[in-house]
Parts: structure tokens; sequence; C-alpha cells
């Protein structure tokens, strides 16, 4: 579905602060897979995302897609196969149009924006159907604008929106972690609800070890760009929080901390 | 007086519609409109002396402006120049383009036929009205242009251009260009803004080099006072605003200059409309919010 072959990364090069993250880096994401993503703070979660999705440039590698390699290609051309969730509520919508308006941009993802109307009248039931599913009361409130909603419910909508096309991958970044406790855990189970629903292949980031454990089937620990515990199937599903904690510190002493 | 101050912020008030296309929907602050306003004055010398239709000028003179409208956006988002700094190089290079063009630095077409004298309307108003007949004409061009903004912003296109200016991120989510939609914004406001400069032209009937001085000032003060003035009346539309802010912002600057008559003189109209300008950025402390892109 998805493979990362071979990926070098620096950061700063040419510079006296130039860093390896990367380092022969490889990752096979098949088919219907969800995986989650631990690691501490610079382990090069978030940079792996951003390789492959072609937000950052790399040294050497090669990114394949359903068997097409898509190095070179730019980033708003993967992104049409690709639904992103940010850390940041606000990245995923926009706050200056309505709810109706941003349903209908999300919907015509893949499609030409030429000179139809922007709202297909035909469409409006559907998108409140989608938004009624997040239970938070918003297919009321479809000439509202986004601005005025609150993080977790513009995050619920960030995560309807960018899973409305079908996709082939979707890519989670952090997307509870601006939230508070009871509404990450709302997003937390929406996100589980359309990940089965949809079949989607997904790749999800987090600090929150409880998430990593209860969602997905396979979890991956990263640290200083390598993978140090990759764990599918029923063996994800015997994984502990304890394990995943162990783990955390036994590579927290190698550093010295 | 009253019909010439409506007539000027009639006018402007079409290159205001560029300006708010690019300075509150795309959130670019876009300098070429200085060079674009007399462009389109410059198109108009030659084409009406040449005894082009003048309605045919019209298309002409947005068409050619689109174009370097399209430079700038080109400029900024290809050769990744920042937005400021791509309009003012179209700027500078317009100024001996347009002199290029007209020929000269002024030229006067007042034999010619224009929009206002072709317009068979002087023939059936009743004769209190004759006065406004040009205020009629420019009424129903602005309130035409202004209609077709507004449905282009409600197309899919328009509702990308309008997702581009507070949401970057959003665009590239969805499989697009941010680059192109905001050369195509670009395009778009630099015709309205030529366009006007041709309207302007036809309507005093010559060309002169230096009438784009200011343009850009003039198109932020009319968007900021039309913007802010009705900020409250939550149906009106930004585009009507916009229109009815030019023609306010016009008044000001009559009144402003009709108040201080004796000391003033036509070379002081660029201080007055700065410093008008900065009062009203200081009242109504435009601020804007958008959403802060990553990395």
């Amino acid at each position: 579905m998805v493979e990362l072959k071979n990926i070098y990364k620096y950061y700063n090069t040419g510079t006296v602060n130039e860093t390896c993250l990367f380092n022969n880096f490889n990752l096979e994401v098949k088919k219907e897979q969800f995986i989650s993503v631990v690691g501490s703070n610079g382990s090069g979660k978030t940079s792996m995302l951003n390789i492959i999705c072609g937000s950052i440039p790399l040294e050497k590698g090669n990114i394949i897609m359903d068997g097409k390699d898509i190095t070179k290609e730019r980033e708003y051309k993967r992104l049409k196969n690709i639904g992103r969730v940010y850390q940041n509520p606000a990245f995923g919508t926009c706050p200056d149009m309505t709810i109706l308006e941003n349903m209908s941009l999300a919907d015509n993802k893949g499609k030409p924006f030429n000179l139809s109307f922007g709202i297909n009248k035909k469409r409006i039931d559907y998108y409140r159907d989608c938004l009624r599913f997040l239970n938070l009361g918003l297919e009321d409130k479809m000439d509202v604008k986004v601005g005025v909603l609150s993080g977790g419910q513009r995050q619920a909508m960030s995560l309807v929106m960018s899973t409305l096309t079908p996709i082939k991958f979707l890519i989670l970044d952090e997307h509870t972690a601006a939230l508070d406790p009871k509404t990450a855990e709302l997003i937390m189970e929406l996100t589980g609800k359309i990940v089965k629903e949809k079949k989607l292949t997904t790749i999800m980031v987090t600090h929150n070890l409880r998430y990593a454990v209860e969602y997905g089937n396979r979890l991956l620990m990263m640290h200083q760009g390598n993978i140090v515990m990759d764990k599918v199937g029923k063996e994800k599903e015997e994984t502990q929080i304890e394990h995943i904690l162990n783990m955390f510190n036994e590579i927290s002493i190698e550093c010295g901390n | 007086m009253i019909a010439t101050t409506i007539e000027q912020g009639l006018i402007y008030a079409i290159m205001a519609l560029g300006v708010y296309i690019t300075y509150k929907i795309l959130d670019v602050p876009d300098l070429s409109v200085d060079g674009t306003f007399p462009l389109g004055a410059a198109l108009t010398a030659l084409y009406i002396s040449k005894g082009v239709n003048p309605y045919i000028v019209l298309v002409l003179t947005f068409l050619v402006g689109a174009i370097a409208g399209v430079i700038t956006g080109i400029i900024h988002v290809k050769l990744k120049v920042r937005d400021l700094l791509a309009g003012i190089i179209v700027m500078t290079g317009l100024y001996s383009i347009n002199l290029r063009i007209a020929g000269r630095a002024n030229v006067a077409f007042y034999n010619q036929d224009t929009i206002f004298t072709l317009f068979p309307l002087n023939k059936i108003l009743p004769e209190q009205l004759v006065e406004y007949e040009r205020v009629i004409l420019l009424a129903i061009i602005v309130i035409i242009l202004k209609l077709l903004l507004d449905l282009y912003l409600k197309t899919k296109s328009g509702y990308l251009l309008r997702a581009t200016g507070s949401n970057k991120t959003l665009i590239t989510s969805l499989g697009k260009d941010s680059g192109l939609v905001k050369i195509v914004g670009l395009g778009l406001a630099n015709g309205f803004a030529s366009l006007a400069g041709g309207i302007c032209a036809q309507q005093q009937k010559f060309f002169d080099i230096s009438m784009g001085t200011g343009t850009v000032v003039i198109g932020l003060a009319s968007v900021i006072i039309g913007i802010s003035v009705f900020k409250y009346i939550t149906f009106m539309k930004h585009t009507t605003s916009v229109v009815i802010g030019s023609i306010l912002y016009k008044a000001c600057i009559s009144l402003a200059i009709a108040k201080i008559t004796i000391k003033a003189s036509a070379s002081d109209l660029n201080l007055i409309t700065a410093i008008l300008f900065l009062i009203i950025l200081v009242i109504t402390k435009d601020k804007k919010r958008r959403v802060r892109q990553n990395g």
C-alpha cells in the first residue's frame, strides 16, 4: 500500500548543526492497517508523516504508493489520495466559511474546482447525516461560520471533512493533542468508528499510550529515526501500556536521562 | 460637485473590489494596482484615439490588466519573491510600459466617443437628472461587476479563492495548488484595477502617467472603511460595503479639500489621501484573524 524505502533525511544540511534523522529508514504499510505510532519528541514521527505527504524534501530514498513511485510528486498532488488531520484544529477547516461551505469544499476534493455553484443542494442531507454521526449538534448549524466553533467541534469536522471523499490513506498527526481529555476521548472514538466503517489504511501519531494500545492493529515505537518496536495483529493486541512504558524507560536510560 | 464625487467613488469602487480580493480574501498585499490602474488608462488613451469602440476597450483593459496581475502572481508564487516585492517590481516596470503604450506622459482625447457619450440614456432622462447621467451609467457598471464577483465567489473556484486566504493548509489537503489560486486571484484583482483606470480615463478624457499614484491606498481605505462601517449589518455583502466605502472615502477627501481650500492645491491630494488613510487605520484598528501556517 505505502512503502518507505531506504529513506535518508538530514536537517540543517551544510551547517555545523547538521543532524541525521533517518539513516536508511524503511517502513511498509499494508492495506487496511491502522498503525499507532509512539515515540519521544524528535524521534521522527512527524517527519515520517511529512515525508509521506511530501511536506518536506528528503535526501535519498523512495516513497511508493500502490506500486507507484511518488517521491517526486508535489505535496498537493499526493494529498489527492491522502486525508490528513493536524494537531491544530484550525488547519482542517476554513474559519471564514460556514459549515455547509466547508463540507462542500471537502466533498469536491479530487473533482475540478470550476465555475459551477459551490453548494450542491442535493448533497446537503448527506452532509447533515455525516455531521449527525458526530453527535455534536453541528447538523443544525449548517449556516454558522466554522470560526466560532470550539476546537473540539472543529477537529471533529476536520476528521469528517478529510474522510468525506474516498481516500487511500489517512494520516492523523497527534490529532487529539490540543484537546481537553473528554473531547480527545470523543474524537478518538469517532476516529475508530470512521476508520472501521470506511476500512481506511491509517497512520496515527500519538503521545497518549492508552490510545496507542486501544486503537489500531499495529503499533510502532520510534526512537532517533529508527523503529524500535513493531507489533502487528495478535502481538499488538497483547501489548499493554506497561510494555511500552518499560521500553520508553530503557531508551531513556540509553540516552543518559 | 456631489455628482463628481459619486462618479469618482464609483470608478474607484471597481478598483476597490479588486483590492478586496487580494487584501481581504487572499491576504496578499498587492501593490501592482498602482501600475495596473494607469495601465488601463494608457490602453484606453491608445485605443480610443484610434477610434476603437469604447465598450470593447473596457473588455481589453480588463484582460490586459489581468495579465499584469498574473505576472505579479507568477513572480510571487513561482519565483518565490515576497508578495509585497513582487507588486513593487510589476508596478515599477509598468510605469515604463504605460509610457510606451500611451506614447507620452499626457494624452488627451476630448473629441473622441467614450462610453459616456455613447450612452443612450441622456436622451430619455428628465432634465433635472441629466447631471447624473454619468452616475447612472457608472452605477449600472459597478452593480453588474459587483454581482458578477458575488456570483464568482459562490462557485467552486470562488470557494477555493476564499479558503486560500484563510487556510492554505486546507487547500493543499484538498489536493489543490494554493499558488495557482493566488495567481488567479491576483489576475482578477488587477483586471478590476485596470478596468477602473480605463473608465477613469474615459470619464476625464485624458491619460496622465501619474494618475496611478496612491491607487493602492485609496483601494485599501475603501475596503477598510466599507467593511468596518457596515460591520454589524450582517446581511450586507462585503462587496456592497466596499462599493459604498469607496464613495464614502471620496466624499471624505472632497470634504477635506473643501475645508482647507485656501491653502490646499491639487498637489496636496496625495498627502490628504495618506493622512486620511492613517486616521482610518487607527480608528478601525483593522486586525485580521488568520490561521497560522505550519513550518
